[in-house]
């Protein structure tokens, strides 16, 4: 049954990749990335890791697309049509992925991993612990060096983001 | 583990979508669609990491809090990348990479 | 045995030319002069000095002059092959240190009175001690090496006082051409120097002579088209000693020298640089006699003897007076070469190495005297054509009477120094060969009428028209010439043959009545025909040139060689070869050059495209990179 599952989502995630990369129209580019995160979302639920799941379809599904969305309503005509590369350019690049493609797949196969069968379900509960564990294999100081990112980057986003105009408004009353 | 997938042809989705995501990188001409290429890149490599932990290494998490910084930390590269689109859109009124070459011989 | 003063011969006229030619600003024009003036009598005493030295206090040693040599290693190739720097002292020598002294002193003292109120005084008296120093050092040489580098510069002497007076079109010419027939002559010069130092090891007078040693019995060792290859040596060599004393077929630039001023041409070309040829055989000269028995001294005998003919038929016909001289000079030039080709080694053997440098001694001295009275003469006219001259007996006395006994001693009358010298030569002549005998003896002829006739020309006939009455030269000119006229009575007296010999031993000569009778006979005969044509005004020249006719503009445009030689330059060598060769060098060399300049700008502008200021081509190039390493470390590298 899984796997019926699985086969669905990796050719849904596949098809969805290609489009989205190879889409004229922005919007629709977008949306058919949405659709492979929320594909692999699902994945993660196969795998039983529920709570990483939610974090992806809340934070990348649900806030970088729509930051997406917003960037391209802020700066396109919707219904323009995207410019395509040159042709040699595509044909050159499909290559050298292919190439790379294959490179990576016989580093794969060639290789015995030894998998582990054992079906453990991971609580929420185990992930806060561990990331917020002050004994040896926690993870406390990247969860803060985390938080300090997120507001360096709060930050510089606003600052990069605000223009002259906002600039001069705040000079001007003085 | 998902019963009856081998871990081969999960890390073959990866790599497949990994590509994916350098062969838009490389080819698209418009600032939005690199970002989105972008994600894709990230995701793949999402999806290695947890996939490896749940395979070869159930019983700790290492995996899963990594892919959780990755997400913060593309989540905020993605915040800072459309705020300085916005802010090029507004010297040259464009986000075509064309016209970014300034930099060129 | 001390010889330390030696060195400072040649160091103060050097010092005089730095120290003239650094402050030629500052310095008064007459303090030049009796700078000049004053290093050259220290010079010259001191020449006189090492002479009485080196003949009479050091005297013989087992009956042979030692020669000493002082040297120091200047360059170092190898363990055998090396140049030194030093000095070599000899009797030929010595004898050269006199009469170089001898004859720049009075050109130097001349020249403060002849060049007076002229620009250039100061630039004329440092090129004058550049000279001295350079034919000093060339005299005192101990290899051939060091012999060449001074060669050079006595080269470059003449060269700056040729073209003295820098903004006469023709003087600039004539000194180019000066130098370069020289220089194309060393070039035969070098490679003879060359070769000798390839097959001897040494270039080292003292060695090379030596008649036991080894460069001498090593000619055997190889040969070349017929002759050994220290033969091809010598005659190269020779050919450098012709081009600088004025051999046929290299003379073609002695007569355009007398473009400079007058003393330079006593000085220069008619006593001193030209000798040089004839000195540098006379060094080597116990190789010319022994290798291949002697085969390069006849080559010698026959190219002096021609030009001695040649010169002298020449010399009849020129109205320049300074022409005349000149190929006077060319014409007992070779008789100095003769004597050394018919010349042999052992004691009376060696008559004619003696009387060339008897002859090379009291030509020097009646030779500077002639030209110094043609310049006492030009000075006051102002023109050096014999037209414009006659009748200046009753203007310049002094002159008169010194021109006068310069010309009976190059005729040959005795008993005054040239009879002595040029009776030896005719001897050494007769006893070798009688043909090369028959022609010194009509040379001699020659000689006595041409310089009647220019005397006759200058000092008695008809006036010539003066715009001021020509006045004597002053004291300043007139001392040197009465000098140099005593030397001339005086100096055949001077046994030389006690001194001066090939294998410096001295022996005695004896006088051979009849060669001498018939010699002085012939010169009587010159000087009684040009008594004859020139002595009152007639016609009977000009009836006996137009008797002569084609022969007589032949002689009179130098045979033409001027305009052959010009010919083979121009059309020849210029047109065939040298535009050629730039042609070539335009546009093969050059084209080369600017075309690999032009490769590296075309592959630049090509592969400038890399720079594309595009991040997707940079990311691309990156993931292609990581590929392509992936796959050399993965599968290639490991298996």
């Amino acid at each position: 049954m899984e796997r019926i599952i699985f086969y669905c989502l990796a050719a849904v995630i596949i098809a969805f990749g290609i489009a989205s990369v190879t889409s004229r129209k922005m919007l629709r580019s977008v949306i058919y990335l949405s659709f492979v995160l929320v594909s692999i979302a699902g994945i993660f639920f196969l795998i039983d890791y529920n709570f990483l799941a939610a974090i992806q379809l809340t934070v990348y599904a649900g806030g970088i697309v729509v930051l997406i969305i917003f960037s391209v309503l802020l700066v396109h005509h919707i219904e323009m049509e995207l410019e395509m590369a040159k042709a040699t350019k595509k044909i050159v690049t499909a290559i050298a992925c292919l190439i790379g493609l294959g490179v990576f797949l016989t580093a794969i196969y060639s290789y015995d991993f030894n998998v582990i069968n054992m079906a453990l379900t991971t609580t929420t509960a185990d992930i806060g612990t561990g990331l917020l564990s002050y004994e040896a294999g926690g993870f406390i100081l990247p969860f803060e060096v985390i938080s300090v990112l997120l507001l360096a980057a709060m930050i510089g986003a606003i600052v990069i983001a605000k223009g002259k105009k906002l600039t001069e408004k705040n000079n001007q009353p003085q | 583990m998902i019963p009856g997938i081998s871990i081969y042809e999960i890390l073959t989705v990866t790599s497949i979508l990994f590509f994916i995501g350098v062969y838009g990188f490389i080819t698209r001409t418009n600032l939005i669609s690199i970002l989105i290429s972008v994600e894709l890149i990230l995701n793949a490599s999402v999806v290695n990491f947890v996939i490896i932990n749940k395979y070869l290494f159930p019983e700790v998490l290492q995996g899963v809090y990594f892919s959780i910084f990755i997400i913060a930390v593309a989540a905020a590269e993605t915040a800072l990348a459309v705020s300085i689109i916005i802010n090029l859109y507004r010297q040259i009124s464009s986000v075509e990479v064309k016209d970014i070459e300034t930099m060129k011989y | 045995m001390n010889l330390n003063h030696i060195i400072l011969i040649p160091l103060i006229p050097l010092a005089v030319f730095l120290i003239l030619g650094l402050f030629y600003n500052k310095i008064k024009p007459a303090v030049s002069g009796y700078v000049g003036v004053l290093g050259l009598l220290i010079s010259t005493s001191l020449a006189f000095y090492s002479a009485y030295n080196y003949f009479f206090i050091i005297g013989k040693t087992d009956g042979v002059f030692q020669t000493i040599v002082e040297k120091t290693v200047w360059m170092n190739f190898t363990d055998s092959l090396h140049i030194d720097m030093g000095i070599l002292v000899d009797p030929i020598s010595v004898m050269m240190l006199i009469v170089v002294s001898v004859i720049s002193l009075m050109v130097h003292i001349y020249s403060r009175g002849y060049m007076k109120g002229d620009p250039g005084y100061t630039k004329y008296f440092a090129f004058l001690s550049l000279f001295t120093f350079s034919m000093y050092g060339l005299v005192l040489a101990t290899n051939l090496f060091q012999i060449y580098i001074f060669w050079e510069l006595v080269g470059v002497s003449s060269y700056l006082l040729i073209g003295y007076y820098y903004t006469k079109e023709s003087a600039v010419a004539a000194a180019k051409k000066a130098f370069i027939v020289t220089r194309f002559a060393d070039l035969g010069f070098l490679i003879g120097i060359l070769i000798i130092g390839y097959y001897t090891g040494t270039f080292d007078f003292e060695t090379l002579n030596n008649p036991e040693g080894a460069s001498i019995l090593n000619w055997a060792s190889t040969s070349f088209m017929g002759l050994s290859a220290l033969t091809w040596a010598l005659i190269l060599i020779f050919i450098g000693g012709a081009g600088k004393s004025a051999m046929f077929p290299l003379h073609i630039w002695l007569p355009d020298a007398m473009e400079g001023p007058t003393p330079v041409s006593a000085l220069i070309h008619a006593a001193t640089m030209v000798v040089a040829g004839v000195y540098l055989v006379a060094r080597l000269f116990p190789m010319y006699y022994f290798i291949e028995e002697g085969f390069a001294l006849n080559i010698v005998a026959f190219v002096g003897a021609f030009t001695a003919l040649f010169a002298a038929v020449i010399a009849i016909t020129q109205t320049d007076i300074k022409r005349v001289l000149a190929f006077s000079t060319m014409s007992q030039l070779g008789y100095m070469m003769l004597a050394l080709g018919v010349s042999g080694y052992e004691g009376h053997e060696g008559l004619g190495y003696m009387a060339s440098m008897f002859h090379l001694f009291t030509h020097a001295m009646f030779k500077a005297l002639l030209f110094l009275c043609a310049g006492s003469v030009i000075h006051a006219i102002h023109s050096n054509f014999l037209k414009d001259m006659g009748g200046l007996r009753k203007y310049m006395p002094i002159t008169n009477i010194t021109f006068l006994i310069a010309a009976l001693a190059i005729a040959g009358v005795p008993p005054l120094a040239g009879f002595w010298s040029k009776d030896e030569i005719l001897v050494a002549a007769f006893e070798h060969n009688k043909f090369l005998y028959i022609i010194g003896l009509f040379v001699a002829g020659l000689t006595a009428f041409y310089i009647f006739r220019i005397y006759f020309g200058i000092f008695w006939g008809k006036e010539g028209a003066y715009k001021n009455k020509p006045h004597e030269s002053p004291w300043s000119m007139t001392t040197p010439l009465l000098i140099l006229a005593f030397l001339s009575i005086v100096g055949g007296f001077i046994p030389f043959s006690e001194f001066i010999s090939a294998d410096q031993a001295g022996f005695e000569t004896h006088m051979n009545y009849p060669l001498a009778a018939i010699a002085v006979f012939a010169g009587l005969i010159g000087i009684g025909l040009s008594w004859l044509f020139y002595k009152k005004e007639n016609k009977m020249a000009d009836k006996f040139a137009n008797r002569l006719g084609v022969l007589f503009t032949w002689a009179f445009h130098k045979f033409y060689f001027d305009e052959l030689y010009l010919f083979v330059t121009k059309k020849i060598l210029f047109n065939i070869i040298a535009r050629s060769a730039a042609r070539f060098d335009k546009k093969y060399v050059d084209g080369t050059m600017v075309g690999i300049g032009n490769q590296t700008v075309n592959t630049s502008e090509n592969i400038k495209g890399l720079q594309s200021g595009k991040v997707q081509d940079y990311a691309f190039a990156f993931i292609a990179g990581a590929v392509v390493i992936a796959i050399i470390f993965i599968y290639i590298w490991t298996n």
